[in-house]
């Protein structure tokens, strides 16, 4: 087991590398010009051409890839063309929403479509099962923003429940929540329940398309394993019928689950683009945008590297619950 | 006491801090916040000393004596000197078009003493104190000398100014928030706020900039009261908002902006000017301005090169633009040589009012009978693609889109887009008209050496008529953007920028 994780930790590697490459080449060679950008509509050809040679993005393309590669073996992923910043304090700055955001949907998502996938199974064909499939078509079929401006309004307009937009820490200086620095300055402060008011709506308004994904999953492999012969061996061994879903088919029906739990962890990466705008969320989703629509190739570069090697680590921590799952898979 | 927060949602994120590195917008409203000028027009376009106590003109008009007035200090503390005046108005010239034309004709800058300085020019030029008191990008900002000395092409690494704010960096999250502190050591002038001169009084503690990227996430943040001012509220949510009481919607910049449609002046067949007044009789300004903003009082219809409302608003030479007459355009463009030739027309879809503007001119082109490829793509690209003088066979353009504010095109020098400094100097689409007194460079030169604003009037009014033969661009129009703020704010001020002192919290 030790020498599997090493040897996809090591196979990761060859990854990055190609992964680097590519995205490297593939954002030097789109049109756009960040020193253009950066120059303004009043500048002068000249100017624009000035500012390239500051930036050192006249300079040969591979000269250019060697120096990026370079810094990135001392763990410098570079500056901000535009803000000066280094792009490992902007992720930095920007990774704990995306991260609090990530995590608080798929939790929400893992909490209501388990639940509601082995109901719809086990109760198959009755008017319970049909609303909880009907429910899984809504959930992939409406998008996000209309089901995010629908919350805003009722909840947030309408009562007054939540507040629109915004995110706060749960890290607070004193008081109840984690020791750490709040960067909020505005009227309410950081802690846990400015932090669960401001990210319940994003988590609910992202995290049901990810309840209807895994809820038609839970429901199709538990409806299989409960078909098995060991199933209605438990029943004839007169096990209640929760104990028999919950510890018989819900285990063994699990390892799908927990696949496409996995995969749901790294599109999350992907959705929280919209929710974070919706609900302007400063996390890695509008910071990749906003770099890519400003060609700022420092940050694009270092947010890539990072989200392949999520998605790398995600899918080894898949493969390796597996063996926790079910006793016949050995690495 | 409670802090007192304003708390703004931007037109755009602040990306970069030095407003001389930049002409973006946003940078130059930053620099308002932070920094001070010299010299600063009032609402009506006049120059007013601001950092100045003053200025002396000798006789001949050629020495220009400054003077710094009492209680003038960088945010470290430090008093600010000549000598910082002297090296950012250096700095600021070498990358603003009015700058270099002021250097141009300057002679020396030399300090006198700790509070004043002389201008000496080589030649009269009558636009020295519109220069140093431009309102828009890039701004004559006041930094201190040893910030002001960096090359004009990087960005400085810390923000010292000595203006009403004071940037707090440790707070700056880019892409999300930017928060300004009062400075409690400005000293404000005495004369009420009038554009960006006067006194710049500030009555709150701490001016967050908030960028939301989304327009209606941004309108519910301000009807909740999470906001309180919006800068350049989407011209469609406006209707969702006016019923508010608690919303107040407000033009607050006069001047308003001016839509540009820029033809290629090296590729056929927009290198023949018959084909670009082809363009002027194509274009009926009323169709871009219901496609683009809509409704009818954010808009008008201008014929003016130098903007409507103006010292130098004129129709002169118009008669084309104002009469829509798509038969003549199809005889113009046939007689400037179009032959069927696919042409070019770069769409940024990515920015609203463009991406109309350019739906709308590319039916018009059909409607005249041309083919037209309309290439989407993102402002990025389009902004490295317009520097491209490669021909169209190779990957060249025929037409872009943009705008300009008010603000940037009321005055000849401002206004990049009329000039016809051909590829060496003039604007990406590189009009040529350079010979002779009587050409759009000849007329330019002629207004910036002129300091009469009568005869600058006139020799405005003969470059419109220059302008209307050339065709360096054709204007499709003049709208205004409105605000919205929270009716509890009292003291906006009305200005082709947004300033954020005199508002008060209630």
């Amino acid at each position: 087991m030790f020498a599997y994780v090493i040897r996809r930790i090591l196979a990761t590697i060859p990854v990055m590398g190609v992964v680097a490459i590519f995205v490297f080449l593939l954002l030097h060679l789109t049109p756009g010009d960040p020193a253009a950008v950066i120059a303004g509509d009043y500048a002068s050809p000249a100017d624009v051409e000035r500012i390239r040679e500051t930036l050192g993005l006249n300079k040969p393309l591979h000269v250019q890839f060697f120096a990026w590669t370079g810094r990135l073996f001392q763990g410098d992923l570079g500056i901000s063309i535009f803000s000066k910043v280094p792009v490992i304090k902007l992720i930095g700055q920007r990774i704990e929403p995306t991260l609090a955001l990530a995590t608080t949907t798929i939790i929400f998502a893992v909490l209501v479509a388990v639940p509601l996938g082995v109901l719809a199974a086990w109760k198959s064909g009755t008017w319970i099962d049909r609303s909880v499939m009907i429910f899984a078509v809504l959930g992939f079929s409406v998008p996000i923003f209309i089901i995010a401006y629908s919350m805003i309004w009722t909840l947030s307009i309408s009562l007054h429940w939540f507040p629109v937009q915004g995110y706060k820490s749960f890290l607070i200086e004193s008081g109840f929540g984690l020791e750490g620095v709040c960067r909020d300055t505005g009227r309410s402060g950081c802690g846990l329940v400015p932090f669960f008011r401001h990210i319940a709506l994003p988590s609910i308004a992202l995290g049901l398309v990810y309840v209807a994904l895994i809820a038609r999953i839970t429901r199709a492999s538990v409806m299989e394993v409960l078909t098995e012969d060991y199933i209605r061996t438990a029943h004839a061994k007169g096990l209640s019928s929760r104990v028999v879903l919950i510890r018989h088919a819900l285990k063994n029906a699990s390892v799908p689950i927990v696949t496409i739990i996995g995969i749901g962890i790294a599109l999350l990466l992907g959705g929280v683009v919209v929710t974070e705008s919706v609900f302007n969320i400063p996390g890695l989703g509008r910071l990749t945008v906003d770099a890519i629509l400003h060609r700022d190739y420092p940050i694009i570069q270092g947010l890539i590297l990072i989200f392949a090697g999520v998605y790398v680590l995600i899918n080894l921590l898949v493969d390796i619950s597996y063996t926790f799952l079910d006793p016949r898979i050995r690495y | 006491m409670a802090e007192k927060v304003l708390r703004v949602a931007p037109h755009a994120d602040l990306k970069n801090l030095d407003p001389i590195w930049t002409t973006a917008y946003i940078t130059r409203n930053h620099g308002y916040m932070v920094y001070d000028t010299l010299i600063a027009m009032d609402g009506d376009l006049n120059p007013q000393p601001q950092m100045l106590e003053g200025w002396d003109v000798s006789d001949d008009g050629l020495t220009y004596t400054f003077t710094l007035r009492d209680g003038l200090k960088w945010h470290d503390g430090a008093p600010v000197t000549s000598v910082d005046c002297i090296a950012s108005i250096m700095r600021w010239s070498k990358r603003d078009g009015m700058g270099q034309k002021l250097a141009d004709f300057t002679k020396s800058l030399s300090r006198i003493d700790d509070k004043s300085f002389k201008l000496v020019l080589n030649k009269p030029y009558g636009l020295v104190l519109a220069s140093l008191g431009k309102i828009s990008s890039n701004v004559p900002f006041m930094m201190p000398v040893r910030l002001a000395m960096m090359d004009a092409f990087e960005a400085v690494p810390e923000i010292v100014g000595s203006g009403p704010f004071i940037f707090d960096k440790d707070a700056w999250v880019p892409g999300s928030k930017v928060v300004y502190r009062k400075n409690t050591a400005y000293v404000p002038r005495s004369e009420p706020a009038s554009y960006a001169a006067g006194g710049k009084r500030v009555h709150v503690d701490t001016v967050e900039w908030i960028y939301i990227p989304d327009a209606a996430t941004t309108m519910n943040a301000l009807v909740a009261g999470e906001i309180d001012f919006w800068e350049s509220p989407a011209v469609d949510l406006v209707p969702s908002m006016e019923g508010n009481p608690d919303i107040t919607i407000k033009v607050i910049d006069p001047l308003g902006t001016q839509g540009w449609l820029r033809p290629n002046h090296l590729n056929p067949p927009f290198d023949n000017p018959k084909a670009r007044q082809a363009l002027t009789h194509m274009v009926n300004q009323e169709d871009y301005l219901r496609s683009i903003i809509g409704d009818e009082k954010f808009w008008s219809t201008c014929p003016a090169y130098f903007m409507c409302g103006t010292p130098l608003d004129t129709d002169v030479g118009s008669e084309a633009l104002v009469k829509q007459d798509l038969e003549k355009a199809r005889a113009l463009l046939k007689e400037g040589g179009y032959n069927g030739e696919t042409l070019i027309l770069m769409d940024p879809t990515d920015i609203p009012v463009l991406h109309g503007a350019s739906l709308v001119t590319a039916q018009m082109l059909r409607d005249i009978g041309a083919k037209v490829e309309v290439q989407a793509m993102d402002w990025s690209t389009l902004t490295s693609r317009r520097a491209e003088r490669k021909s169209i066979a190779d990957g060249g353009w025929n037409i872009f889109h943009t705008y300009s504010t008010g603000a940037d095109v009321s005055s000849p020098i401002a206004n990049i887009g009329i000039s016809g400094g051909c590829v060496e100097k003039a604007w990406f689409g590189w009009p040529c008209d350079r010979d002779g007194p009587d050409s759009l460079e000849g007329l330019r030169d002629a207004f910036s050496e002129e300091a009469d604003p009568a005869k600058q009037k006139a020799i405005a009014t003969k470059l419109q008529a220059r302008a209307y033969e050339v065709v360096p661009y054709v204007n499709y129009g003049q709208w205004f953007q409105p605000t919205a703020f929270r009716s509890t704010l009292k003291g906006v001020l009305i200005s082709p920028v947004p300033f954020f002192w005199n508002i008060e919290l209630n």
